[in-house]
């Protein structure tokens, strides 16, 4: 996108008025893990959600908080806060 | 109805701030800016103005603090010289590019080192290329007149720039004139509320100042140059509107006695009206002498300056700033401005006024005569300069 | 539907992300974890000035922006004075009535540089001046925007690139500046250390700060997987290790009352938290023994206020 814009598309003041337009921004592709969740074993307790620095852990509507890829940049540490290890990682493959 | 008071021209700044009803001011003293906050201040604290005044604990965040309160769409407005000026320097670029109408007054004045007070246009010629509008005052009646039109032309939606008054120190900042002072409604009726689109507010999550990668930066850049073009057209629109209303009138490059002058002064900002003295006598004498002085500077006038001196043999440039290795920096622009011309004045370029040295008018008739001879042969002198001991001396190795 | 709120132990938050994903933030940093914990107490009515420093160069590429709230950035190190700006101008705007009379919670957030160094003289001015807002300072002991310099926020031992351990050198020999005391000696009504490793802490002094009237200074202490060589995983641990080593007390300054937020029975040796990360590997026994030392002095001496000020059991 950035490299279509012309000076004709700078708002005034460079100001961007989309909030969170950032979110079209893909930073899965960062990522060498996986967490992988184990449904069985989470207690929903949110830790995950309230820790993960991507934002990247959504709450769904079964009540269990899972990773969505398109952010997760793999860095573990909901599996670490994780109270019941119920999340574990897992290389990712070659893309 | 206009009343006629006795102002001194920093107090003419403050009253044309106050009668705008400006919204934050946020200053820090410095002389010979002093009395104009202290003014201000003063208004605020007997409940004449109604506005927040911040007393800041410098510069930097006198203009900081104005760009905060001009990101929720306040009427802002700050005043400073010399050092301040300096020390406020990273945060006057990014007002404009920003777009945040701040209005600024600067008593100009000479930069350290060795520390001086007193005037001179160092620190104007310094911020030159930060993307301020600019115009120079010449008397008390200007700085009152001029201030107000900052606030009505930078906070045009089409425009949106900051812009800053100069308004030499002392000469100028500290002398008291009568000045005529409008009606509040007229000054309503020229000044419209100030209405900001892009205020920051809890109900449109904007981003101001995002930073700009290699890939934008550039764009962002181009987009500031063609909007800092286009506001001529409002500037002039602003003095138009100006007239219409208060009866005076003001141009980018004022000109006095200029019909069929052969060598024309170009002066900034108060010392023209010395200037204009020496002028007129040797208009007496039958010479074909007149002035142009540059008010607006920034956008440089390239159309009405070229127009001023088209047909005059000779154009001397006194300016009181020095730019080391180069000149003179106004003469510099002034040159570079007639360069495609196919019929251009000789140019000389003489430098004084520095630091608070005064110009008589014996100073400018040696302005006038050195700048033609200079003009015709040449000069072997580090810098043409005036008033100053030794300066003949000041060869070219 | 939509899911606007998650039950976490006895509180509801918001399920909104003020800070939006696809930031550049690196694997693992603690700042945006902070971020979004602070900004999940404070809600939509906020308006944040943030200094340059990692937090805006991650968030703020143009044409995108991760911020859903209003937000602006400027310069280094002018964010308490920009702050100012933002505070007065709302206020006079609604005394005008030029715009609708509410409470918006003013922030100013900047790293550990642009706080305890370049920024020191704007933040003391606007604490001076007694304007209504928080001012979040996101401590991760060096310049890591501009690539791990020394800060005098970085402590006593750490190797950064300005003042890195070498043959001749150990790497900082300088003891981390005390910003804390300096803001809480402004008088202002509420000085607090957070970290992001116990959320509760800091969202409650989040909350408290922003309904403090005047100036409010919160500390976070938000651990640098890059700048202290440590796993991007274990950031929340080494966090914790800070408060249970006692190097990074949690502790709290009301109208100059402290309070210890957080005081484990026995601290656990320095060595634990040290031996994680990368920036410390070079540091002798000596070395440790040394800093012990000092984290001793420090903690006993703040345990020493704290104590002047007992304060009934924590909430
Ligand atoms: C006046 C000025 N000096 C230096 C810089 C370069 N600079 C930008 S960010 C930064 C360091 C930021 O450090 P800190 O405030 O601790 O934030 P961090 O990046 O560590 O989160 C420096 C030195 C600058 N932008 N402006
Ligand atoms: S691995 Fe890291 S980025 Fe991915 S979901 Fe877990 S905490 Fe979030
Ligand atoms: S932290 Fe573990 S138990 Fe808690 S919600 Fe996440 S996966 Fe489930
Ligand atoms: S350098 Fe450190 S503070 Fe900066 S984004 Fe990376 S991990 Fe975070
Ligand atoms: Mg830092």
């Amino acid at each position: 996108m950035t490299d279509k814009l012309t000076w004709k598309d700078m708002e005034v003041g460079n100001i961007v008025k989309e909030a969170g337009n950032a979110c079209f921004r893909r930073t899965g592709d960062w990522r060498t893990e996986r967490p992988i969740l184990d449904k069985d074993k989470c207690i929903k307790c949110a830790l995950c959600w309230l820790y993960c620095p991507d934002a990247s852990i959504k709450p769904g509507e079964d009540g269990y908080y899972e990773a969505d890829l398109y952010y997760c940049k793999g860095c573990a540490i909901c599996a670490r806060i994780c109270p019941v290890e119920a999340i574990s990682m897992t290389e990712e493959e070659e893309r | 109805m206009s009343r006629r008071v006795a102002l001194e021209a920093s107090h003419a700044v403050a009253e044309a701030t106050r009668m705008a009803d400006v919204d934050v001011i946020s200053a820090y003293p410095i002389t010979p800016q002093t009395h104009i906050p202290e003014r201000l201040a003063e208004m605020v604290a007997y409940g004449d103005l109604d506005a927040a005044y911040i007393p800041v604990e410098s510069e930097h965040s006198a203009m900081s603090a104005c760009l905060g309160a001009a990101a929720v769409g306040a009427r802002t407005f700050t005043a400073t010289a010399g050092q301040g000026l300096e020390l406020m320097h990273e945060v006057v670029y990014v007002a404009s590019a920003m777009r945040y109408p701040v209005i600024m007054a600067v008593a100009n004045r000479a930069l350290s080192a060795p520390l001086s007070v007193w005037g001179d246009h160092s620190d104007a010629m310094a911020v030159r290329d930060t993307g301020w509008i600019q115009v120079f005052c010449q008397n008390s009646q200007e700085a009152f007149d001029l201030t107000i039109w900052a606030f009505r032309v930078g906070e045009d939606p089409q425009v949106l720039l900051p812009v800053m008054v100069h308004l030499d120190g002392f000469t100028l900042s500290h002398v008291t004139e009568p000045v005529l002072l409008p009606e509040q409604s007229e000054v309503d009726r020229f000044l419209p509320r100030y209405h900001y689109r892009f205020a920051l507010n809890p109900d449109q999550p904007m981003t101001h100042g995002a930073f700009g990668p290699p890939e934008i930066y550039a764009e962002t850049k181009l987009a500031q140059a063609v909007v800092f073009d286009n506001c001529k057209k409002t500037i002039l629109q602003g003095w138009q509107e100006f007239r219409d209303i208060f009866g005076r009138h003001y141009n980018p490059v004022e000109e006095y006695r200029t019909e069929n002058a052969e060598t024309l002064l170009l002066t900034i900002g108060s010392f023209t009206e010395t200037a204009k003295i020496v002028v007129d006598a040797r208009r007496e004498k039958g010479e074909a002498v007149g002035l142009i002085s540059l008010r607006l500077w920034r956008p440089f006038p390239f159309e009405e300056f070229r127009r001023a001196v088209r047909g005059a043999k000779t154009l001397i440039v006194f300016e009181r700033a020095i730019s080391f290795g180069l000149g003179g920096p106004v003469v510099a622009e002034v040159r570079s401005a007639l360069y495609d011309e196919e019929t251009r004045p000789k140019v000389a370029s003489i430098i004084g006024g520095l630091g608070g040295r005064d110009m008589s008018e014996e100073d400018f008739e040696y302005v006038i005569d050195r700048g033609r001879e200079v003009a015709e042969k040449g000069s072997d002198r580090v810098l043409e300069t005036v008033g100053i001991r030794g300066e003949s001396e000041a060869l070219k190795r | 539907m939509a899911i606007t709120e998650v039950k976490f132990g006895d509180r509801l938050l918001t399920s909104k992300e003020f800070l939006a994903e696809g930031h550049n933030f690196c694997i693992g940093c603690g700042e945006p974890m902070a971020i979004r914990m602070v900004l999940k107490t404070l809600g939509e009515n906020v308006i944040m000035a943030m200094a340059t420093g990692c937090d805006e160069v991650t968030t703020t590429p143009l044409p995108y922006t991760s911020w859903r709230i209003p937000w602006m950035h400027t310069l280094f190190e002018n964010t308490a004075a920009e702050i100012s700006g933002v505070e007065a101008g709302l206020k006079i705007l609604m005394k005008k009535g030029r715009i609708p009379e509410r409470r918006i919670t003013c922030i100013a957030m900047a790293g550990d540089g642009g706080t305890s160094d370049i920024g020191l003289q704007a933040l003391s001015g606007a604490l001076e001046r007694g304007h209504d807002f928080v001012y979040i300072c996101l401590d991760n002991e060096a310049y890591m925007n501009t690539g791990i310099q020394r800060s005098s926020s970085t402590p006593y031992g750490a190797s950064t690139t300005t003042a890195p351990a070498g043959k001749m050198s150990m790497g900082q020999i300088t003891r981390k500046k005390n910003i804390v005391a300096i803001a809480a000696a402004h008088g202002i009504p509420y000085v607090a250390t957070a970290s992001p490793s116990y959320h509760f802490d800091l969202m409650r002094k989040v909350r408290k700060a922003a309904d403090t009237k005047g100036p409010a200074y919160v500390h976070i202490l938000t651990p640098c997987p890059t700048g202290w060589r440590c796993g991007g995983d274990i950031t929340v641990q080494i966090g914790q290790l800070a408060v249970q080593t006692g190097v990074f007390p949690l502790y709290e300054i009301e109208h100059g009352r402290y309070r210890l937020n957080a005081d484990p029975p026995r601290l656990k040796p320095i060595e634990e938290y040290l031996k994680l990360q990368g920036r410390y590997r070079h540091l002798t026994d000596d070395h440790v023994a040394r800093i012990q030392e000092m984290v001793n002095e420090d903690y006993a001496g703040l345990k020493e206020k704290a104590a002047c000020f007992p304060v009934e059991a924590k909430e």
